[in-house]
C-alpha cells in the first residue's frame, strides 16, 4: 500500500517537473498567456478535508477552463494552480498570502476560513492582487475597505440572522443555549444568531465556548443540561460538530441541534451516526439538487476525485469562473487592469447568479436550512434572498 | 425567594384551602428538587473528569517513564497514541468485515494495535534517540519533535486527511448513575485505565525488569556495571509506553468515535502537562496528575461561566488547567509527587 503511494508520489513528482519543463516551453511561446491562479486553505490539521476539497473545486474549474479554452484579450489563456497550505492559522495564512504574491499569481480563490482570509487580504491588498472567498462569512472580511476582497458566499449576518428567524418564527423555540469555537467564523455567527433570535423574542439561557480543535464538550454540556434549552446552537466546523452531537446524545439529552454551513457536510451524518437525525444546518444559497447545474457538477466532481462533495467546492468553482470572467472582460490577466471589472461581473454559476454590491459580498444571498433526516440532508427551508423558493 | 414566587403562583382553587403546612412541604419539595439538579451536574462532571482524566494519565505514564530513566521528553508519543487508534480502526474493520465475533474483533484489534505501536516504539528508540543518547540535551529534543511530524505526516498519507467513524460493534448501553448518565465504553475505560495502572505498579515494583528500570532511571552507569543491560531496559520502557498509547487511542476512538491523523497532538499535549503536574519521572505522579488535569478541566469549564457571572466563559478550560499547573510549579516546582530532580542527573 505504501509502496503504492510512494511510487504515486513519483509519478506526481516526476508529472510535476514535466509540467515546470512545458512551462518554460510555453511561456517562450507569444502566443499563450500564463495565468497563475493562487489557492489557499487549511491541507493539513482538523479541517484539512475541507481544505482538499476546495482545492478540488478550485482545480477543477481550471481544468475545465483549459480544456475549453479561453481566450484573453487576443491571446490563449492557460491557467495553473498555485495551492498553499494555511492550516487554519492566521499567522500561516500572512505567510501563504505572501509566497503567492511573490510567486505573481493574478488572483487568490481562498481563503477557507474567516479567521485566517481576514489577515491575509491586508497583504492582497497591499498587492493589488484580486481575492475572492469560496467560503469566508465574516461579515469583517469585506467591510475593512480593501478592494480586492470579495466573496461568493453569504456572510454571517445574512446566515445567523436566516438561522435565528428559523429557530423562533418557524420551529418556535424560546430557550437557546448557544455554544461557539472562538474563531472568527464560529463567533461571528453564533453572535449574529443570539441578536436575530434575541430580536424574536428568544432567550438565551447558555453561553459557552470552545476551541476549533477540542473532541471533548461533555463538561460543557453538562453545564448547559442543568439549564435545559429547546435549542442548542453550534458555531463552529463538523469535527467539533460531531463528536457535540454524539455527547449531547450521550448525555441523555433531547434537546434540538443546530449549525450554520460548517456543519453541512456529509461527514457530520456519516460519522455522527443515529445521533445526528434532526440536526439543522444551513447553507447559503438554494439547494444543490435544484439548481440546472448542480447536479451535474457534483456527479463529474465525483467521477473525478473518487468522493462526495465536501462542502465549498461548488463555491470555488463558482469563484474561479468569476475571476476569468472579469479577464476576459478586461482583456487582460494583469491584477490591476481587471480588478475592476470583478464588481461588475454577472455569471449564473453552479451555486447561484453572481453579482456583488460595492463591498464585494454577493447580492441577494438567500440561505436554505436543512435538517437530517433518515441519514440524510432534507431542505427544510429556504430563507431570504429574491426567490424565496420553497424547495 | 425563588420559592416564594413559586408558592404564590396562581393554584387550581382546590389547592387555596390548602394550608400553610401543606405550602411549606412543596417549598421545601422545590428546594430538594434544585439541590438534586445541582448534584447531578456535579457528579456528571466528576464522571466525565474521570473519564478524561484516565485517559491522560494512560497518555502520561509514557511520558514521565521515559523521562524517568532517559530524562528525555518524548514529543512524538502523541503520535504513538493516534498510530494505535488507526491500526485498531484499519484492523478492526477488516475484521468486521470479515464476520468476526465483535468481542474477539475488539480484541484482535486492541492487541494488533498495541504490538504495531510497541514495534514502533521501539525503533524511534532505535532510529531517533539512541544514536544520540550522549548529544546535548537539546538534540534529542528536536529529533522527538521530528519524529512527531513524520508520524503525523505519514499517517496523513496513509489514511488521509478525513475523519474516520470508529467502528464500535456493539452499542453502548447508558446507564442511570445517581443522576448522572454513563455508558458502557465509559465504565470500561476507567476499568481498563484503573487495571493497567495496578499491573504497571506491579511491574515496576515487584519484577526483575522493574528493578532494572528503577535502576537505570537512578543511575544507568552504575546499573550497568551490577549488570543491567541498559539498551534493553530502555527498549522495554519505550515498548511499555507505546502499548499503554495503544491501548489509550483506541479508548479515545471508542470514546469519541472518531479517527483523524490529527488526534494525538493536542491529547499528547495534555497528557504531557498531566505528567509534570504529577511529577515527571514518577508514576504515581502521572496517574494523580492526569485524573486532577482531567477534574480540573472537567469542573473548570463547567462552572467557570457560572461562578464569574460570564465574565470568564468555558473557553477559558485550557487557560484555567494550565494556570493550575504554574501554580503547582510555582510551589512545588517538581510537581506535585515528584522527586527532586537536582539530585538526578
Amino acid at each position: 500500500m505504501l509502496i503504492k503511494r510512494f511510487l504515486l508520489l513519483v509519478a506526481f513528482g516526476s508529472a510535476l517537473a514535466g509540467c515546470g519543463k512545458n512551462e518554460t516551453a510555453s511561456t517562450s511561446a507569444s502566443d499563450e498567456l500564463v495565468v497563475k491562479i493562487g489557492a489557499a486553505g487549511p491541507l493539513t490539521g482538523p479541517q484539512a478535508h475541507i481544505g482538499k476539497d476546495n482545492e478540488n473545486g478550485t482545480r477543477m474549474a481550471i481544468d475545465d477552463a483549459n480544456a475549453k479554452g479561453v481566450m484573453i484579450g487576443s491571446k490563449k489563456a492557460r491557467f495553473e494552480l498555485l495551492s498553499e497550505d494555511d492550516q487554519t492559522d492566521p499567522k500561516t495564512a500572512t505567510i501563504v498570502a505572501q509566497k503567492l504574491v511573490d510567486d505573481h499569481v493574478n488572483g487568490v480563490i481562498g481563503h477557507l476560513n474567516s479567521g485566517t482570509s481576514i489577515p491575509a487580504s491586508a497583504i492582497y491588498f497591499k498587492n493589488g492582487i484580486p481575492q475572492i472567498s469560496p467560503s469566508a462569512t465574516a461579515v469583517k472580511f469585506t467591510a475593512q475597505g480593501y478592494n480586492t476582497a470579495f466573496r461568493v458566499m453569504t456572510n454571517d449576518a445574512q446566515q445567523g440572522k436566516a438561522l435565528g428567524e428559523f429557530a423562533t418564527k418557524v420551529l418556535g423555540l424560546k430557550n437557546f443555549a448557544v455554544i461557539d469555537d472562538r474563531t472568527a467564523y464560529g463567533q461571528g455567527l453564533a453572535d449574529e444568531f443570539v441578536k436575530a433570535a434575541e430580536a424574536n423574542g428568544a432567550k438565551i439561557i447558555a453561553r459557552e465556548y470552545t476551541t476549533d480543535k477540542s473532541v471533548d464538550f461533555t463538561s460543557v454540556l453538562t453545564s448547559i443540561k442543568g439549564k435545559q434549552p429547546d435549542l442548542l446552537f453550534f458555531g463552529g466546523m463538523d469535527p467539533q460538530g460531531v463528536p457535540m452531537i454524539k455527547q449531547l446524545r450521550a448525555l441523555g439529552m433531547k434537546t434540538q441541534f443546530m449549525m450554520g454551513d460548517g456543519g453541512y457536510t456529509p461527514k457530520l451524518i456519516e460519522l455522527a451516526g443515529d445521533a445526528v437525525e434532526g440536526t439543522y444546518a444551513s447553507l447559503p444559497g438554494v439547494p444543490l439538487d435544484n439548481m440546472p447545474s448542480g447536479r451535474d457538477f457534483a456527479k463529474r466532481y465525483e467521477a473525478r476525485f473518487h468522493q462526495p462533495i465536501q462542502l465549498y467546492a461548488p463555491y470555488c468553482y463558482d469563484a474561479v469562473n468569476v475571476m476569468i470572467a472579469a479577464m476576459q472582460k478586461a482583456g487582460s490577466a494583469e491584477p490591476a487592469k481587471y480588478l475592476p471589472e470583478i464588481g461588475k461581473v454577472e455569471l449564473s454559476g453552479v451555486t447561484s447568479k453572481i453579482t456583488f454590491d460595492a463591498k464585494g459580498d454577493i447580492k441577494g444571498g438567500a440561505v436554505t436550512v436543512y435538517q437530517v433526516h433518515q441519514g440524510k440532508w432534507n431542505a427544510v427551508q429556504t430563507m431570504g434572498g429574491a426567490p424565496a423558493a420553497k424547495p | 425567594m425563588r420559592c416564594r414566587r413559586w408558592a404564590a403562583r396562581p393554584q387550581p382553587s382546590r389547592e387555596k384551602v390548602g394550608s400553610h403546612e401543606k405550602r411549606h412541604t412543596r417549598c421545601r419539595f422545590f428546594f430538594v428538587w434544585i439541590a438534586q439538579v445541582i448534584v447531578d451536574i456535579l457528579l456528571q462532571q466528576v464522571i466525565n473528569g474521570l473519564v478524561q482524566g484516565s485517559v491522560y494519565a494512560l497518555v502520561a505514564l509514557g511520558y514521565t517513564m521515559v523521562y524517568g530513566i532517559l530524562g528525555l521528553i518524548n514529543f512524538a508519543h502523541g503520535e504513538v497514541v493516534m498510530i494505535g487508534a488507526m491500526i485498531a480502526l484499519t484492523v478492526l474493520k477488516a475484521l468486521l468485515a470479515a464476520a468476526f465475533a465483535p468481542v474477539l474483533a475488539v480484541l484482535l484489534s486492541l492487541l494488533a494495535a498495541m504490538a504495531v505501536c510497541m514495534a514502533l516504539g521501539y525503533s524511534i528508540e532505535r532510529i531517533a534517540y539512541r544514536p544520540l543518547r550522549n548529544a546535548p540535551r537539546l538534540a534529542p529534543l528536536i529529533t522527538a519533535i521530528g519524529v512527531s511530524i513524520v508520524l503525523q505526516n505519514l499517517a496523513m498519507m496513509i489514511w488521509g486527511r478525513e475523519y474516520h467513524s470508529f467502528p464500535l460493534p456493539f452499542n453502548s448501553v447508558s446507564h442511570q448513575f445517581g443522576g448522572a448518565i454513563v455508558n458502557d465504553v465509559q465504565i470500561g475505560i476507567v476499568v481498563v485505565a484503573l487495571i493497567i495502572m495496578l499491573g504497571l505498579m506491579w511491574l515496576v515494583h515487584r519484577t526483575r525488569m522493574g528493578r532494572a528500570m528503577r535502576a537505570v532511571a537512578e543511575n544507568p552507569s552504575a546499573a550497568a556495571l551490577m549488570g543491567v543491560d541498559i539498551n534493553r531496559v530502555i527498549s522495554v520502557t519505550f515498548m511499555l509506553g507505546s502499548a499503554l498509547a495503544a491501548i489509550a487511542g483506541f479508548m479515545v476512538s471508542a470514546n469519541y468515535g472518531i479517527v483523524h491523523y490529527y488526534m494525538g497532538f493536542m491529547l499528547g499535549l495534555k497528557a504531557f502537562t498531566a505528567a509534570v503536574l504529577g511529577g515527571i519521572g514518577n508514576l504515581r505522579g502521572a496517574m494523580l496528575g492526569g485524573v486532577l488535569l482531567g477534574l480540573i478541566e472537567s469542573l473548570g469549564a463547567g462552572y467557570i461561566g457560572d461562578l464569574t457571572g460570564g465574565f470568564l466563559g468555558s473557553n477559558y478550560q485550557d487557560v484555567f488547567a494550565f494556570f493550575v499547573l504554574i501554580a503547582v510549579l510555582i510551589f512545588r516546582p517538581s510537581g506535585l509527587l515528584g522527586e527532586k530532580l537536582s539530585e538526578r542527573a
